[in-house]
Parts: C-alpha cells; sequence; structure tokens
C-alpha cells in the first residue's frame, strides 16, 4: 500500500502534473482557454519551418542510420573473418558518448576549423577550408553516426535470435538464398527493425547539441523552444514544446504496441542459434577485413581527435592540421581550479541523487508491477499497463520537454507545491534527471527481477520468511548487480547531460555540460576536450563496471 | 477429525477454472497423493494448502483452525518445490538454515539442525558447497533437508522427483518415503505418475480436469475405478461399452456388449449404477484377461482370433478380436499362442468393473 502510494505521487508530480500543466497552458492565454498560441505559432513560417526540419531531419536520420547499420549487422553477426572483433567491441561507442561531447569531438575532427578540414587545405595549399560543417548535411552526418547503432545492434540481436533451422527448412523446400532473405529473414527481423527506425527516430527527434553547434540555417524544435524562452516567449516555447511531446509519444505509442509483437516471436524461437560462417572468398575476406578496420577507425577517430585536442596548449590550434604545442594544463585546470573542480563536484553530487532515487523508486515500481501479475484483484491489468506506461513516458519525450514541462509546472507558485518554487534552486536539475532517466533503472531492474524464478520466493514464504525478510534475504541478493547496473548507467548519462539542463541550470550550480559549453564559446578548445575526455574516462569504467555486473548476474 | 481438510475450494484463472470444487481430508501421520494428467488442477491445490494460492471459494482447515487466508510464512508447512528452488546465492548450509533464520533460531540450535537434516538426507558435510556444484539428485536432497529443517506441521511436495533420471528416482523415492516415515510426517505429494503414487501414497485422490475423480488406497484405485477417467489415466484398460438386459432384483446383472454382441454377467452393487437400456462401459485390465486355447466354458467366456502379439519384454500384450470387440490381455508367455489363432478371452467378473 505505501509502495502505491509512493509510486502514485511520484508519478503525479513528475509525469502527470508538468505534462498536464504544459497542455493546458498551451491552451490559455491571460487565464482564458484560447487556441491563440497554436494559430499564432502555426501561422508563423518559422515554426512550421521547425516542425518540417525536425521531421524531416529524422526521416532522414533514420533512413541512412538504417543504410549503415543494417548491411553491418548482416555482415558482422553473419560471418567472420580478421578484423571482425575489433569493429564489434567499438560498434556501440557513438551510444555512449555524451551527445554534447560526440557533437564537440565532431567539430574538431570534421568542422571546417578540425583536423581533416586543415589536413585537405594544408595538404593542397588551398586558401579556404575545402567544406564547412552546416546544416543539412552535416547533421545527417552526425545522426547517422551517433545513431547508426541502434540498427546495427538491434538488428544484430534479432538475427541472433532467429532459428537457424527455419532457413535451412526454407531452403530444403526449394527457396534460394535470396527467397529466403526476403520471405523468411526479413518479416522475423521486422519488429527489430521498426523499433530500431522509431528509437533512431525519437532519439533524432531530441537532438540538441548538434543543431545548437552547426545546425546553421536548419532550425529544428527543440532549438526553437529553446531560442524562444531565451527570447522570453514562454507561451510560443510551451506551445512547440506540446507540439513535440505530441509527436514523441505517437512515436511510443507506435513503439509499444510492436514490441509486443516482438516478444512473441522471440517465444517462438527455440532451435540453435546460427553459427557464423567463414568468408570462403579471398578478395571478399580481404575486402571485409578492411572494412571493419576503416569503420573502427571512423568510429574511434572523433573520441582519439578530442583526446588530442586536451593536449593542446590553448591558442596553438588555429590553421594547423593538428595543435602544435602539448600540455597536461588543461588538465591540471580542472583538479587545481576550484571553479572546474566545483563543476565536477556539482554534476556527480546531482546526477547521483537522481540515480539513487530512481533506484530506490525502481524498486516501489517493479514491486508493484510483480505483485499486479499475481494478484489481479488487488491491481488490475489496466493499471498495470497504466503504470508502465506512464514511467516510459518521461524516457520518450525529448530532455527539452521533460525540462521545459518541469519548469512550467513549478516555475511558480503550484497546486502541488504550494508557494514553493522549484525552479533555481538546487533541487530542480536532480529533479529533471530522475524523471529522465528513471524508465532505464526500472527496465533495468524489471529485467533483472524477470530473471529471478518466482518460486524461489515462494519457497522463502513456506519457509517462514515474511515479505520483508523474502526480499532483503532472497529477491535483493539476486537482484542487485542488474539493479546497481542500470543505476550507474542513468548516473554516467545524467553526467554528461546537456538538453535539459541548459534550460533550467542555476548559475551557481552549473554543471559538467554547461562548463563544456562555455569553455567552447570562449574558444578554450583544450579546455572543453578535457572535461569531456574525463566524462568519457568516468563513463568507460562506469560501462566496465555494469558490464562485470550483468556477468555477475548470469 | 481430519487433520487437513479442505472443503470445496475453487480457483479459476482468467477463463480457466483451474480446481472446480475440491474437498478432501488427509490424516494425521498419512502420505497422501493428489495424481492427475497434467493441467488437471492438482498443483494448485496443493499451492492452495501452501497458500501460495487464494481459493476463490470454499475453505481449508488446519487442525481444524480456519487457515485459508493464512499466508504461507505463517502456517509452517514445508514444501519441496518441482525445480527444487534453491536459493541460487546461498551455499547448502544457508539454504538449509533459510526457515530457522527467517525464526530467529539461536546459533547452536540452527547448526544442530542444519547438519542433522543435511544427514538424514545423507548430505552430511555438503554445508560448504555451492548449490550449482551438486547433482541434481544432490539438489533435490537439500531440497527436502531445507524442508524438514522447519520441522514442519506438514510436507508438501510438487512433482519432487520429475526432473531425475528414472534410476535415481526410485531411489529417491524409497528413501523419502523412509524419511517421512522415520519423522512421523504427514505429507501431501503431487505427481502425474501413477507408479510413483502408488509407491509412495497411503492414499490417493485422483484429479481430471480439475476436480476431484475418486479417493482411495492405491490398489482399490486400480482395481476398482469407479470413473471412465480414472480407468483410462491409471494406466492401460479394456474399455467395453454394454448394455444392461434385465434388471433382476438379484446383484447379478447381465450386458450385452455393442460390439461384437456378447453376453458378460458381473455384479451390480448399486442399481443405479446401470440403468437399463443405456450403454456403460465396463473395464478390465490387460493383465486380469485370461487367455484358453481350449474349449472349456468359464463364465464370461468369448470367442476371438488372435489379431497380434506385441513382445514387450517380460510381458507380451496379445490383442484378441472377438467378433468385432477388441480386446487387450498381458500375459507373461506366448509360446503357445499364433497369430490367426482362435482363442477363449476369459473376462472373469471379479475384475470387470462398472463405470460411471
Amino acid at each position: 500500500m505505501a509502495l502505491l502510494l509512493v509510486t502514485a505521487i511520484v508519478l503525479l508530480y513528475g509525469v502527470i502534473y508538468p505534462n498536464l500543466s504544459v497542455a493546458v497552458s498551451s491552451f490559455q492565454r491571460a487565464g482564458t482557454w484560447t487556441l491563440a498560441n497554436y494559430t499564432e505559432i502555426l501561422s508563423q513560417r518559422i515554426v512550421l519551418e521547425a516542425i518540417v526540419s525536425s521531421l524531416g531531419l529524422s526521416i532522414a536520420t533514420v533512413f541512412f542510420c538504417a543504410l549503415v547499420g543494417i548491411p553491418l549487422a548482416f555482415l558482422f553477426e553473419r560471418y567472420t573473418f580478421p578484423g571482425r572483433r575489433l569493429f564489434a567491441a567499438f560498434a556501440a561507442l557513438p551510444l555512449v558518448l555524451p551527445p554534447l561531447v560526440g557533437t564537440v569531438a565532431f567539430i574538431y575532427l570534421v568542422g571546417e576549423s578540425g583536423i581533416l578540414a586543415h589536413g585537405i587545405q594544408n595538404l593542397l595549399g588551398l586558401q579556404n577550408p575545402p567544406w564547412r560543417l552546416r546544416g543539412w548535411s552535416a547533421l545527417i552526418l552526425f545522426h547517422t553516426y551517433t545513431m547508426y547503432p541502434f540498427f546495427y545492434v538491434l538488428t544484430g540481436a534479432g538475427l541472433r535470435r532467429i532459428d537457424a533451422s527455419l532457413a535451412e527448412a526454407a531452403r530444403s523446400l526449394g527457396a534460394s538464398k535470396t527467397t529466403v532473405l526476403r520471405r523468411v529473414l526479413l518479416p522475423q527481423l521486422t519488429p527489430s527493425l521498426l523499433a530500431a527506425a522509431l528509437l533512431t527516430f525519437m532519439t533524432s527527434m531530441a537532438s540538441f547539441s548538434a543543431p545548437l553547434l552547426f545546425g546553421g540555417d536548419v532550425r529544428v524544435l527543440t532549438l526553437e523552444i529553446f531560442t524562444a524562452r531565451q527570447r522570453g516567449d514562454f507561451g510560443i516555447a510551451i506551445t512547440e514544446t506540446v507540439i513535440l511531446a505530441v509527436i514523441s509519444l505517437g512515436a511510443l505509442f507506435f513503439f509499444q504496441r510492436y514490441e509486443g509483437t516482438r516478444r512473441f516471436a522471440a517465444a517462438a524461437m527455440k532451435g540453435a542459434p546460427r553459427r557464423r560462417a567463414s568468408i570462403a572468398s579471398g578478395p571478399a575476406r580481404v575486402l571485409a577485413t578492411i572494412l571493419a578496420v576503416v569503420f573502427a577507425i571512423v568510429l574511434v577517430l572523433p573520441v582519439a581527435t578530442l583526446f588530442l585536442v586536451s593536449f593542446a596548449r590553448e591558442g596553438s590550434w588555429t590553421t594547423q592540421t593538428i595543435p602544435s604545442a602539448y600540455t597536461v594544463a588543461n588538465y591540471q585546470r580542472l583538479f587545481a581550479d576550484p571553479w572546474a573542480a566545483e563543476v565536477f563536484f556539482n554534476s556527480v553530487t546531482m546526477s547521483a541523487i537522481a540515480a539513487v532515487a530512481a533506484l530506490l523508486w525502481s524498486f516501489a515500481v517493479v514491486t508493484l508491477l510483480r505483485r499486479g501479475r499475481n494478484e489481479q484483484k488487488f491491481f488490475g491489468e489496466g493499471w498495470r499497463r497504466l503504470l508502465s506506461l506512464l514511467v516510459l513516458v518521461p524516457w520518450a519525450l525529448p530532455g527539452t520537454v521533460v525540462a521545459v514541462s518541469v519548469a512550467e509546472a513549478y516555475g511558480g507558485p503550484s497546486l502541488l507545491l504550494g508557494s514553493f518554487v522549484l525552479v533555481g534552486t538546487f533541487w530542480i536539475l536532480p529533479v529533471v534527471y530522475f524523471l529522465r532517466f528513471m524508465p532505464l533503472v526500472v527496465r533495468a531492474l524489471q529485467a533483472s527481477m524477470e530473471q529471478v524464478d518466482p518460486t524461489l520466493e515462494e519457497a522463502a514464504g513456506s519457509l517462514g520468511a515474511r515479505t520483508w525478510q523474502r526480499f532483503m534475504r532472497v529477491t535483493l541478493p539476486l537482484v542487485w548487480p542488474g539493479a546497481v547496473a542500470g543505476t550507474l548507467l542513468a548516473f554516467v548519462i545524467a553526467l554528461g547531460e546537456y538538453v535539459a539542463s541548459v534550460l533550467v541550470f542555476v548559475p551557481a550550480n552549473r554543471p559538467i555540460s554547461i562548463a563544456i559549453a562555455s569553455e567552447l564559446r570562449d574558444f578554450k578548445l583544450g579546455a572543453a576536450a578535457a572535461y569531456g575526455v574525463v566524462l568519457i574516462v568516468i563513463i568507460s569504467i562506469s560501462m566496465i563496471v555494469a558490464g562485470r555486473l550483468e556477468r555477475l548476474r548470469a | 477429525m481430519s487433520f487437513l481438510s479442505l472443503n470445496d475450494i475453487s480457483r479459476t484463472f482468467g477463463t480457466t477454472r483451474a480446481v472446480a470444487g475440491v474437498s478432501l481430508d488427509v490424516n494425521q501421520g498419512e502420505f497422501f497423493g493428489l495424481l492427475g494428467p497434467s493441467g488437471c488442477g492438482k498443483t494448485t491445490t496443493l499451492r492452495m494448502i501452501a497458500g501460495l494460492e487464494k481459493p476463490d471459494s470454499g475453505s481449508i482447515l488446519f487442525q481444524d483452525k480456519d487457515i485459508t487466508n493464512l499466508p504461507p510464512e505463517r502456517r509452517g508447512f514445508g514444501m519441496v518445490f518441482q525445480n527444487y528452488a534453491l536459493f541460487p546465492h546461498l551455499n547448502v548450509f544457508e539454504n538449509v538454515a533459510f526457515g530457522l533464520r527467517a525464526r530467529h533460531k539461536r546459533k547452536e540450535e540452527m547448526n544442530e539442525r542444519v547438519n542433522s537434516a543435511l544427514e538424514l538426507v545423507q548430505l552430511p558435510n555438503y554445508g560448504k558447497r555451492a548449490i550449482d556444484q551438486l547433482s541434481g539428485g544432490q539438489q533435490q536432497r537439500v531440497a527436502i533437508a531445507r524442508a524438514i529443517a522447519i520441522e514442519p506441521a506438514l510436507l508438501l511436495f510438487d512433482e519432487p522427483l520429475s526432473n531425475l533420471d528414472v534410476s535415481l528416482r526410485e531411489e529417491t523415492r524409497r528413501e523419502l518415503r523412509e524419511l517421512v516415515t522415520r519423522l512421523g510426517l504427514t505429507a501431501v505429494y503431487v505427481t502425474h505418475d501413477q507408479e510413483e503414487a502408488f509407491a509412495l501414497c497411503d492414499r490417493i485422490s485422483v484429479m481430471v480436469g480439475g476436480k476431484l475423480m475418486q479417493t482411495g488406497r492405491p490398489r482399490e484405485l486400480y482395481e476398482q475405478p469407479s470413473e471412465i477417467s480414472v480407468a483410462c489415466f491409471l494406466g492401460r484398460n479394456n474399455l467395453i461399452k454394454a448394455m444392461r438386459l434385465s434388471s433382476s432384483k438379484t446383484t447379478d446383472g447381465e450386458f450385452k456388449t455393442l460390439e461384437g454382441e456378447h453376453t458378460l454377467h458381473l455384479p451390480v452393487k448399486h442399481e443405479d449404477l446401470a440403468p437399463l437400456n443405456k450403454p456403460v462401459y465396463l473395464a478390465i485390465r490387460p493383465e486380469h484377461v485370461e487367455l484358453s486355447t481350449n474349449n472349456n466354458a468359464a463364465e464370461n467366456s468369448l470367442r476371438g482370433n488372435i489379431r497380434e502379439i506385441v513382445f514387450g519384454g517380460a510381458t507380451s500384450t496379445v490383442r484378441v478380436d472377438a467378433n468385432g470387440l477388441l480386446i487387450e490381455a498381458l500375459v507373461l508367455r506366448t509360446d503357445a499362442l499364433e497369430v490367426n489363432q482362435p482363442c477363449n478371452v476369459i473376462l472373469s467378473p471379479d475384475h470387470l468393473t462398472l463405470l460411471k
């Protein structure tokens, strides 16, 4: 009962009220109900353009990510050749880069004054850089780099799940290789591909750092919302937020429906997984190896660039291909300068608060969801669905939307908090981080819980253990590795969070990402890079620990 | 005054009635079996006794106290699960000690009880082993030790031997029965294996389709099944569709088989079991069917032809066609028999039973 209350309160304060209040105020002006906000912004060319740009960019992103990710998944999942492992090791790297850090690294590598452009310019003795990293092509290139892993990973997983004997059966029935691909493999992959497409679409809709730093004339919704708020045009910002939220939630509903069918498909699989085939033909083998090495380099290059620039002496990298002078001063400053150290301290504190709160809360939610399955009278199937859906909503919403809705709901005296104004206090960012990343922890815990045989708890019950004893002595020892891994993931993602932070951060309490952005604005490229490298190191360590924990669980 | 009694309990999952109005009584010190095909509701019944499921209706009394709504941890029943449900993160000792720790027993007492439980299941000195270092048979013993360590008022078994291979199963079965008798425990044992149930249990209830069909001693059930479903479930049986001819006041019933039109005689204990001119089923076990090649006229002797002889090791199955009525007989020796040989099939009235 207490669990239900806690869960309900958090959902009410964190998900239902903020989103409703944004939706409501988008229909209000000076206290009266009106459609004026919508008619007004929909008549502005720039807003319509933003909607079209966001959708167009996202669709293009999905297309190019599929174009890169699916063939790579087929190649690396189904064949074995030298270099395969090298690529596989780095394949998901872009997924773990904080978007802002990835954007910065990308600018250093392929920006007009980046290593590649300068390299070619100096090599050929050109007057101007050979290209400018601006606009559509730049955004699509960056999005493809950062989001193709959705397709690669999900297609790979889908291929692994497919029963090899199905393809063999089709061949024995006289189907050619292409027929097998078209009529047996692709239909079974459809759910995976759809999931990848929707994830890519939603991530692209939420993308903010890249459009901000090199979007050029491409003005997407996230950016429009940000600038409208900067201008003080809150009505428009809120209305645009609602539009963005509706598009993202639409994608979520779609995604949810297809996830159900995917589970169905997975349940039907019982046969042996297919073994990777060796590529027999010599030239094809060489080609595949070259491809693996090239792609591995492409994946690592932005991070390597960031690493290089983090050691650059400030002002030593103007027209040269690579910085001319190196120093460790950028790092020394991070630890010596109280201002820089404080930024780290802020981010770590706020992320830790959010992650630990998410962990505790996840136990309440997952316990409720599990209990609902056994006692239908207590907590019906419909409520269970609603609960899972509400938990997922903040995950599906772009960070911009979460931040704006919380700011709108608690930016002044509110129905739920009375005269307490959350915005402008230390707590605003931990709250936003919690809302954005708790779905990750809930999902991780849920996955761990599902692997625990329910008869273990029953056995504990029959041996006389009360509810609390069952939890402490049976459930917790079995699920903690998965739960901690999920919490760690939420923690490191919060550590590099930028999209929502930039909207609601308090100057006295700046997180790392804001510091990176301000260093970049001051052309302190080395300092910005050093922050990024430290973030990447923390993330890598956390990922290794999380991986160990996952293995511990298995 | 029975030890445990279920009164008309039912449980529905969604739209399926898993258990429909089951009533039964278990006596103290009894080894009681719940036998039935998979999906018949026997496990659900056991789980309701354990408190892991709540009945939708009906009540469960234990030593005359109503325990229907008591949570499992307050019943003090030991349960052995089909998959053993051993805690993978605890070693053997801690698994067995689990229930004692939940009861906050003193350390000395706990050590003593865990060690004696492990000795009882012949796993002394295994305390420090991890669960995944044990064989299936050893895991099964740990599960039993864990259940008896709490000195349960009632022991519940949910198909505990079904994951063991055949030779181990028989050995463990014998030990299990011996252990329960030695400790003077009362046990309820769920299984779908009739041989297991017969070997272990003092009394058995046969469940089919969520309903309790018949309760009795193993021999009774085997030889005098009262229902078709029980007769079918408990091993091979010749089912003969027949119609009662005369309704004399005596207990002698005269039946005409629908196939082959033979006349059979058997005593009818209850008049209502065999209404006139309505088809009923008669059952006889293949091992009770006698075959004879000489022409002496025994009661219920039918002329027939041997259709098939299937060698099956110690016994052989002989299928006889008696004018369209197919009868299976289990015989020890087939030396004197040949396919297509005419013979007499004798269905002794003592072994023929009338089914509901």
